[in-house]
């Protein structure tokens, strides 16, 4: 299985263990990820203004990338994942975006949308499958853990079509391959406080705290995230006093190559 | 050569506003046959009709042309017209100039050239047309009732009590619908099995009635007056004529794991049971896939135990075939799957309930014997939060467009109850508008808000999450502009309504049809609300649109005198607009019969000339709907309706393109 690999700029400077961890696992595992040629920056936060292209070029130009190699495109930070996956569907189904999009890069074949792009969960739960995971783990985490969604790994869901956004599963289930046991916490679809971790430190606070506090209250002994954003806030704004960590890092110690 | 009358209508402004009538009364008289043409008002009135019948009288017309509204509504009016001067009803025709014109065009000069196109196509189809013979048929004089709930029942005793026969075909175990579920009704709060369940006595005792319960139409043949049904009978494993319902069975099963329909699943009955104390017919009914019997083959502690002898492992499904003059769709509601909604979080949570089911919780015969304790540690909830419009009014997928109509007012009704009886407990109502037109309705649903202090919230939830065994409502209170934050014991969802699951198919089977969210449409959404489309098919309750109790019982009697006027009538006059074979051209290839809906074509072997003996369509006239189906279908060209002949649909079509 060979996948283009999309890892982001905040997995190559805050968030390395998100990306290295990614990659051993996958190895271990027998997915083959190829780092997307001269990858650029996400665009960093996907823009509702309509006519706002500009910010999403550089998204187009990794997208045409995994076109052109002929693969699927994998990303694993949710915040990446959320962009390229919505100017994907732009470049799909929005001709005014994809038009401009398109005139501006001027490229040999214009590109319509043709890449599938999925997350490193949508990896594990459908190309390899979770049950495959739970016959190649060899250290068993046994541990309560509290999975954070956060928002932007499910929503909008209409374009994710990753899990159900109110109710979701796959990180409990990621949680259950790895020989751990899920807690469910309130809040674990809902926002971190994101970037109010710059300019309004009490809103950050009130929200990572929100999750943080349900989790302990329920007995988790460690919480796990696909967001370098989620991941900052929780520790530095919510108060945890129990480890939160990458869900790739501990698939990694899970599949013995940590 | 046929002498046509051309007559257009103004209908006030509603055509002559939009279409020069004046000019389309000037170019019928160039058209082929026009030997006379006029331009009114009012053609449909009294004066109107004058006009036409004089017409007729002093010019001897043979043929007329109406050019005026759909022939929906007033083609019958100008037939009977053109009859009490003597001329064939079926020598007038209509050209649609309201609908199909003045109401969807701007522009005179276009619509005044299409009305004169239209006027040209029936000018040209009169030409064409023969006087036609209405046949008659017989009526049946018994009606089915589909469906058992409240406005099943009332349907039925009002046909009944008019003296004819009525069967009301259940598919529960039971008759009694929804309304036998609910604990109190508004705006009264009288409860509701006391009101009920003397009209299912009522029903299972009346002589004129047949309870067929347990049961499902499974086809329909015929039409209007003379439908043949087919209902296929369920087996109970429990013999009816010996069973007396004594319940002893149901408290010796040993299988206790089924879900208790009745109670919304919130405990749990036998795998034989009655499905309630009032239950009509009351006798039980065994489920095979709880059944350790059936299971396992060990077991028949209810035959055992069964005095009466009553229990039979043996029994098979049964047909049963009867023959109606009218039938009434009153197959009602469920409220909708909540998978859809999970922001409500009412499938991770047990103390997120339905009002369906805080109805069964507050009732004596419910899960707690009418205390209200909370589904998750059986405590008693001291802050309640109700929302309103779960999944009605909203644009998403699982949402439905429709307003619900009935929670509004169940929901001040639940309120007002739980503070009557908990005065400690605080309740909240999210609601987006409160809608409570209806007599007595909007003073009910002030009484909550003023003298029960129900705390109303104009606003919707947007999520509720457990948070240590409290639910924690966040939503937004439109009046304040800010989010309020609601830690509550218990949410009731007022989960939106939709037909029942069978409506799609009951319509199928039945040709009526259905509208995009499968309410079934009336004929005419303001004067014939309880007939469907469907000619000898008519709509009782919940099944045509959201409608409470008082609303369903006004319906299903409306929709009972519809039934009795059809079935008093011992004949019906049949529809002459027939399809014919000209046994020349058949060659009684089968086409014809394959595409007949009505089973109105079979085959002779004739002598079509002497000597020349030939297998040849043969149509039912009586049973022929004129649906046209077999003329287009028919490669010879042998099949053709009356009054809608292959040659006057051509002369329309030529005229058109002219």
């Amino acid at each position: 299985m060979k996948y283009s690999y999309y890892p982001g700029c905040t997995l190559k400077t805050k968030a390395k263990d998100l990306d290295i961890y990614a990659r051993s696992s996958a190895e271990a595992l027998g997915v083959e990820l190829v780092e997307v040629k001269e990858w650029q920056c996400c665009g960093g936060v996907y823009t509702t203004a309509q006519d706002e292209i500009a910010t999403k070029l550089s998204a187009v130009r990794t997208l045409m990338s995994a076109r052109d190699e002929g693969t699927d495109l994998v990303t694993v930070c949710a915040a990446c994942h959320n962009v390229i996956k919505r100017v994907n569907d732009d470049m799909r189904n929005n001709e005014y975006v994809s038009t401009r999009a398109n005139n501006y890069l001027q490229a040999e074949a214009p590109y319509a949308g043709e890449t599938r792009v999925i997350h490193f969960l949508e990896l594990l739960r459908d190309e390899i499958g979770f049950e495959n995971i739970k016959k190649a783990v060899k250290n068993p985490i046994s541990k309560k853990i509290a999975a954070y969604y956060g928002c932007l790994l499910l929503r909008p869901s209409s374009v994710m079509q990753m899990d159900n956004p109110e109710n979701p599963s796959i990180l409990e289930d990621f949680i259950k391959a790895i020989g751990a046991t899920p807690v469910i916490s309130a809040y674990r679809n809902e926002c971190c406080g994101s970037y109010f971790a710059v300019t309004d430190k009490s809103i950050a606070k009130r929200n990572s705290s929100k999750f943080v506090d349900s989790s302990e209250k329920n007995g988790a002994e460690m919480i796990l995230t696909a967001c370098p954003l989620c991941l900052y806030n929780l520790k530095q704004n919510g108060g945890a006093s129990v480890p939160v960590v990458y869900f790739t890092e501990l698939l990694a110690e899970a599949l013995g190559v940590k | 050569m046929q002498k046509i009358g051309v007559f257009i209508c103004w209908c006030g402004s509603n055509i002559a506003a939009t279409v020069d009538v004046k000019r389309v009364a000037e170019a019928a008289l160039h058209e082929p046959g026009v030997v006379y043409s006029a331009d009114y008002q009012y053609m449909c009135s009294e004066s109107g009709q004058t006009l036409i019948k004089n017409a007729i009288k002093e010019k001897g017309l043979t043929g007329v042309v109406v050019c005026s509204c759909s022939p929906r509504m007033h083609e019958a009016t100008f037939r009977k017209a053109a009859e009490s001067c003597g001329l064939n009803p079926y020598m007038v025709e209509i050209a649609n100039i309201r609908e199909h014109v003045s109401w969807i065009h701007k522009d005179i000069e276009e619509a005044t050239e299409k009305a004169v196109i239209l006027m040209r196509a029936a000018v040209a189809k009169v030409n064409l047309n023969q006087s036609l013979t209405a046949g008659k048929s017989d009526v049946v004089k018994r009606a089915l009732v589909i469906g058992g709930g409240i406005a099943g029942i009332q349907t039925a005793i009002d046909i009944a009590d008019a003296g004819y026969e009525v069967d009301i075909v259940e598919k529960k175990p039971t008759i009694g619908g929804k309304m036998s579920q609910l604990d109190k009704t508004f705006p009264t709060l009288d409860c509701a099995a006391c009101i009920l369940t003397p009209k299912m006595v009522e029903a299972a005792s009346h002589e004129k009635i047949r309870i067929i319960s347990y049961s499902e139409v499974e086809s329909v043949s015929g039409f209007v007056g003379n439908f043949t049904a087919r209902i296929k009978k369920k087996p109970r494993y429990v013999n009816e004529a010996l069973c007396t319902g004594c319940g002893i069975c149901a408290e010796k099963c040993p299988s206790r794991k089924s879900k208790n329909e009745f109670n919304e699943g919130m405990d749990t009955r036998g795998a034989v049971y009655i499905p309630f104390a009032q239950a009509v017919p009351k006798l039980a009914v065994i489920d095979p896939t709880a059944c350790i019997k059936f299971k396992t083959g060990k077991c028949g502690l209810c035959e055992r135990n069964c005095t009466a002898k009553a229990i039979d492992f043996n029994q098979k499904e049964q047909i049963i075939e009867e023959k109606y003059g009218a039938i009434v769709v009153a197959t009602g509601f469920n409220p909708i799957k909540l998978d859809g909604l999970e922001e409500y979080g009412y499938s991770q949570n047990a103390d997120v309930i339905t009002s369906l089911e805080l109805e069964r919780l507050m009732n004596a015969a419910g899960p707690t014997g009418g205390v209200l304790l909370r589904p998750s540690d059986r405590q008693h909830p001291h802050k309640i939060v109700f929302v309103q419009c779960v999944g009605s009014r909203g644009l998403r997928p699982c949402d439905k467009p429709y307003c619900s109509k009935i929670c509004c007012m169940y929901t001040a009704k639940h309120s007002m109850l739980i503070r009557e009886k908990y005065p400690d407990t605080e309740v909240y109502v999210f609601y987006i508008d409160v809608r409570t037109p209806g007599k007595n309705f909007d003073e009910f649903y002030r009484r909550a808000v003023e003298q029960y202090g129900v705390h109303y919230v104009k606003g919707q939830v947007g999520k509720i999450v457990n948070d240590g065994g409290k639910l924690i409502v966040h939503g937004s209170d439109l009046l304040m502009n800010e989010q309020v934050i609601i830690d509550a014991d218990l949410v009731v969802l007022a989960a939106a309504i939709e037909p029942d699951p069978t409506a799609k198919s009951v319509a199928t089977m039945l040709t009526a049809s259905i509208d995009t969210n499968n309410f079934f449409t009336e004929a005419h959404p303001k004067l014939r609300p309880v007939e469907s489309p469907t000619a000898g098919v008519f709509l009782s309750g919940v099944c045509q649109g959201p409608k409470d109790i008082p609303e369903t019982v006004a319906q299903a009697s409306a929709a009972a005198v519809k039934v009795v006027g059809l079935l008093s009538k011992d004949q019906l006059t049949c529809n002459p607009c027939v399809a014919g074979s000209n046994e020349l051209l058949c060659n009684g290839c089968s086409s014809c019969e394959k595409v007949c809906p009505y089973g109105a074509i079979s085959y002779i072997t004739k002598e079509v000339r002497r000597g020349d003996f030939r297998r040849v369509a043969f149509v039912n006239e009586a049973v022929c709907q004129g649906c046209g189906a077999c003329t287009v279908t028919c490669p010879s060209g042998a099949m053709d309706l009356k009054g809608f002949t292959n040659k006057q649909i051509m002369a329309e079509v030529d005229a058109i393109c002219k």
